[in-house]
């Protein structure tokens, strides 16, 4: 344990000055603190906020990991190179060698940039404040590169980081304060800061859009096109994909988002490990499928004409809501934010039912904003502390009605 | 300073700094919003609050003395409408396109928040002489801010500076855009405009921490 004792040297020599917190912060994040409490009562648990954090990013490992192979998987096939996958989710054609080292290539340094940019203004923070450095951007800087397509720039990812992390959450007061999911404020910070790059057909794959093939000095042919499912159903279009490709994820979309069936996994993970809520996932997926149901029953109904720009996405089967776009992703990783999301288990139902509810609303009613479960997770935070108080008050009030039977 | 007093100076340097309209008192911020997106409509819409809340001023302290107090806040108002008017008609004559750019915005400033509170606030109960430098501060620390502001949203977001492609062309791709470098949609938004606000209001109170509230 060399490194371990050289840190706490380290430590001992930089105690009381200003740098103290940046070696305090590696030492605890890789070994267990030398001193431990010694008098009092104490309870004893494994896991503290960084131990946490590693969980969830853990339980994000297999969607980045077929998110490599997905892009380079999506950029092949769509130079021709290789032949849609045939054969289920083992498909020779997708776990080839080469896709991954394609989307490795791509998705590698935008978790370096995200991880360097956030860390970085952490530690910064931390130093100047003179508090120790704060976990929370663990779990963030591993949720940004699964959220954004495959091509966006570096240093549009670095400007949404610094945004992110400095308006969404320092001036909150840091971790555990922030009122809105930091990952999603910096992709909001994305999505409107330069849309060219986070919508559309050409971002999603590697290699379709010009301007990457511009800085490459690309070989690549230019009719490439890369349209999510919701961006083809937006405008009317014949979806190419069946359920069980999206279900399995070989679609085009941001990095780590398409395979539902990964996210499940990560899902259940979570749930099991105690980390993340059942109530908030269960009750999301619920208010998707309800606001999903309503949709399918008003175009089956025929209250609204097929010309009408709504239609497809009206009459989209309302389960394959759940299976495109980010809305698993979303809803397992995002959602279930501890930091954001309601506090109180009646809260919770209300507060994920919601979040399901509007993201399907605004996918439907608003083409331009596609990524509807974005904005129906930062509108939530908004508004998850006056759900709890309302919730809290509602037991309150109970309660008084009770204590006043029993006085009487 | 010999010309005035340090009392008079003052009125002048206060508002500038550490008693701003914006960022202290948090008056007049719908207008610091809705025209900082250029540079230029900011730089008029500053004169010509200068404008309305320097001879306002002076004209209800002019005054002071006749106005029944419960009538005074229309007779304020008839004093900010009169000048907002003739503003609005130089803007017109002489400026279509800009007055075009700012829109109602023009008319709006009969309700900034702070014209109104320097006339309920101080030109009730000041000379005119003192209560022309009051405005002239106020509208200037509204006029400061409201550069600031509209200089980074327009450098930031449209990559001019009154209309200057100072950073080169985006369709071109010259200047700083042939190295990949791209306009941020998010600085032309109005929410955007709080947030720099905000963040105008952080660097201050670091700076003076006696500025901050409990």
């Amino acid at each position: 344990m060399g490194l371990k004792n050289n840190l706490h040297k380290l430590k001992e020599k930089y105690k009381g000055t200003k740098m103290a917190p940046a070696f305090n912060a590696i030492h605890t994040f890789l070994y267990l603190p030398n001193e431990t409490t010694h008098n009092g009562t104490h309870i004893k648990a494994a896991d503290d906020l960084k131990r946490t954090m590693n969980t969830v990013i853990m339980a994000m490992v297999p969607c980045l990991l077929f998110g490599m192979f997905n892009a380079g998987y999506q950029h092949n096939l769509a130079i021709g190179e290789i032949q849609a996958v045939t054969s289920g989710f083992f498909s020779t054609e997708f776990w080839t060698i080469d896709n991954f080292f394609i989307g490795f290539w791509k998705i590698l340094p935008l978790v370096i940039v995200s991880y360097g940019v956030g860390l970085g203004i952490e530690f910064i923070f931390a130093i100047i404040k003179g508090h120790e450095v704060e976990e929370g951007y663990l779990v963030t800087g591993m949720l940004v590169p699964l959220i954004v397509p495959v091509d966006i720039p570096l240093w549009m990812l670095a400007v949404a980081v610094i945004f992110g992390v400095v308006i969404g959450k320092e001036v909150f007061g840091g971790t555990g304060m922030n009122i809105l999911n930091p990952a999603l404020t910096i992709r909001a910070f994305l999505f409107f800061a330069y849309p060219t790059w986070m919508s559309g057909d050409k971002v999603w794959v590697h290699g379709a859009d010009p301007r990457v093939q511009n800085l490459a000095d690309g070989a690549t042919p230019d009719a490439i096109s890369g349209e999510t499912i919701l961006g083809s159903l937006a405008q009317g279009k014949e979806v190419a994909y069946n359920a069980m490709d999206m279900f399995l994820g070989f679609i085009p979309g941001s990095v780590g988002e398409t395979s539902t069936l990964l996210i499940i996994l990560g899902g259940l993970f979570l749930i099991f490990s105690k980390i993340g809520s059942w109530r908030i996932m269960l009750s999301s997926v619920v208010g998707a499928l309800v606001m999903g149901l309503i949709f399918n029953s008003v175009a089956s109904s025929g209250l609204i004409s097929e010309s009408s720009k709504f239609y497809s996405l009206m009459s989209t089967e309302f389960w394959h809501h759940l299976l495109i776009g980010g809305f698993a992703f979303g809803t397992v990783f995002m959602a279930t934010d501890p930091v954001t999301a309601s506090q109180t288990n009646k809260g919770k139902w209300i507060y994920g039912f919601l979040i399901g509810f509007i993201s399907i609303l605004i996918r439907v009613f608003n083409p331009a904003y596609p990524e509807g479960v974005m904005l129906a997770i930062l509108l939530m935070n908004v508004f998850a502390p006056t759900i709890d108080h309302y919730v809290v008050q509602g037991n309150v009030k109970k309660r008084m009605k009770r204590l006043k039977v029993k006085t009487a | 300073m010999g010309l005035l007093s340090k009392k008079d100076a003052a009125l002048i340097k206060d508002p500038l700094a550490d008693n701003n309209p914006i960022t202290i008192q948090v008056l007049g911020i719908c207008s610091a919003l809705a025209i900082t997106a250029e540079l230029e409509a900011a730089i008029v819409m500053s004169v010509s609050v200068l404008f309305v809340l320097g001879i306002g001023n002076v004209v209800i302290s002019l005054m002071r003395n006749i106005i029944p107090s419960k009538i005074r806040i229309i007779v304020q108002l008839i004093v900010v409408a009169a000048l907002v008017i003739i503003v609005d008609q130089v803007l017109k004559a002489f400026a279509y396109e800009l007055s075009k750019t700012l829109s109602v915005f023009v008319g709006l400033i009969i309700t900034n928040c702070i014209i109104m509170g320097r006339f309920e606030a101080f030109a009730l109960g000041n000379g005119a002489w003192r209560s022309f430098l009051d405005g002239i501060g106020n509208a200037l620390g509204y006029g400061v801010i409201l550069i600031i502001v509209a200089f980074f949203r327009e450098l930031l977001g449209a990559g001019t500076l009154l209309g200057f492609k100072v950073l080169g062309d985006p369709i071109e791709k010259t200047g700083v855009y042939a190295f990949g470098y791209e306009n941020n949609g998010f600085m032309i938004m109005p929410p955007m405009a709080l947030i720099v606000v905000g963040i105008i209001i952080w660097v201050q109170r670091t700076r003076n921490k006696a500025l901050i509230e409990d």
